[in-house]
């Protein structure tokens, strides 16, 4: 029941976008059009997931046994950039196409604060393994979910009138505004009633 | 390029939050309370100013491939020092600040400047160049978390001195403030607007220019 609980926290109410702002740069800088938010998107919640697990692990295998915890930034953030490489190189083996169309936004997952920020997160909370692993794929779920919503929007946008000074960025982000309105609906007091 | 313009071009021409739109998380995360924007401004300033400079003055000696990783080493270290400086010295400001004086390592903006202009600048400007950075995004986050809790709290928060307790409370909106600028949603509205509001400045400026040089072809703002 926990890991449902840790699902929907962090797809719906802590939104890592819209509730924590954690990579709010590609979340404006991609969702251009849906075909390469969605690579984002899956991109995203595959080094989370991994950064996530891998993090608990080096967390409490290597720093808190040798009491080094005070070297976890330096750690973490070198442990999410070789992984952000593997990704890298995976995707341009597989899909050339979507490498080409996610250019230079891949290797700024490294600077993706969600990335770093999930794990963070998920230790400030101490959670377990398991629940850590939960708890970035969880993220990297909302992440997807906001970025494709996000990105369909932006697509009507480009057909619509916008006033002269808020296209481009401003638009962006009023339009995010108002979809983190929307997500205020999803609170602690929903979480309670779906699971008591 | 002068001294001077290295030191003030970051605080409103190459502004990183407002222009370059750069280091964006933090500074619409930490912007409820004008005392967080200063406290965060402050650690970035330090972090941008320590890593420019060792960046700088490494740079003949890191090999080409290796630069960014080793970068990063560089900025992580200077980011644990604010870190566990700002638990010992303002335990209230990091329990405010949470998991975010951790998450400066990621701010684009360092590793954007180290990238861009410390790896090819001398040590002196470098250091130049991220106190005018440094201070070109505090003062972005200071607008933004000013707007945010006048708005959102009718109050003004900074650091308490003496018998003054540091929150200066503004009568009318305080009793009913729009709670909605100091939740998530009016972050982002926040900053749509602001940078509606510096499109038109730009429009604005741009059209006196070219009034002034009496130049024929007039662009009539961005695409």
């Amino acid at each position: 029941m926990t890991y449902i609980g840790i699902i929907i926290t962090f797809v719906f109410i802590n939104n890592i976008i819209l509730n924590q702002f954690l990579g709010l740069c590609p979340f404006i800088g991609v969702s251009r059009n849906v075909e390469s938010a969605v690579g984002m998107g899956f991109a995203v919640t595959f080094v989370m997931s991994l950064a996530s697990l891998t993090t608990w692990m080096i967390h409490n295998v290597v720093l808190i046994p040798l009491g080094i915890e005070f070297l976890q930034t330096i750690t973490f953030i070198l442990v999410i950039a070789g992984l952000v490489q593997l990704v890298e190189m995976v995707i341009q083996k597989i899909s050339p196409p979507l490498y080409k169309a996610l250019g230079i936004y891949l290797p700024l997952i490294t600077t993706n604060c969600a990335v770093l920020g999930i794990a963070l997160i998920a230790v400030r909370n101490e959670y377990g393994a398991i629940e850590s692993f939960v708890a970035g794929f969880a993220a990297g779920v909302g992440f997807l979910l906001a970025i494709l919503l996000m990105s369909t929007l932006r697509e009507k946008l480009d057909t619509e009138w916008v006033p002269k000074y808020l296209r481009g960025t401003p638009i962006a982000f009023i339009t995010g505004g108002l979809m983190a309105l929307a997500f205020m609906a999803f609170d602690v007091a929903l979480l309670r009633n779906l699971i008591g | 390029m002068s001294t001077m313009t290295t030191l003030t071009r970051g605080v409103y021409r190459e502004n990183p939050i407002f222009v370059i739109m750069l280091g964006l998380c933090p500074a619409l995360a930490v912007s409820t309370q004008v005392v967080n924007a200063l406290g965060m401004g402050a650690g970035v300033i330090f972090v941008l100013v320590c890593s420019n400079a060792f960046v700088s003055l490494l740079k003949d000696f890191i090999p080409e491939k290796v630069r960014i990783p080793a970068y990063i080493v560089i900025i992580a270290s200077f980011v644990t020092v604010v870190d566990l400086s700002m638990q010992a010295f303002a335990p209230a400001l990091s329990r405010n600040l949470g998991v975010f004086v951790q998450l400066i390592v990621v701010n684009c903006v360092i590793l954007g400047r180290a990238e861009a202009f410390a790896a090819k600048n001398t040590v002196g400007s470098s250091v130049l160049d991220g106190i005018g950075m440094g201070l070109g995004f505090t003062l972005a986050l200071v607008v933004i978390a000013l707007i945010r809790e006048v708005l959102g709290n009718g109050t003004i928060t900074v650091f308490p001195v003496g018998g003054f307790d540091g929150t200066f409370v503004i009568p009318g909106l305080s009793e009913q403030p729009v709670r909605i600028m100091s939740l998530a949603a009016g972050a982002l509205l926040v900053m749509g607007y602001l940078k509606g509001l510096l499109n038109v400045i730009e429009d604005v400026r741009a059209r006196a220019r070219s009034a002034a040089t009496r130049s024929a072809t007039r662009d009539g703002g961005r695409a």
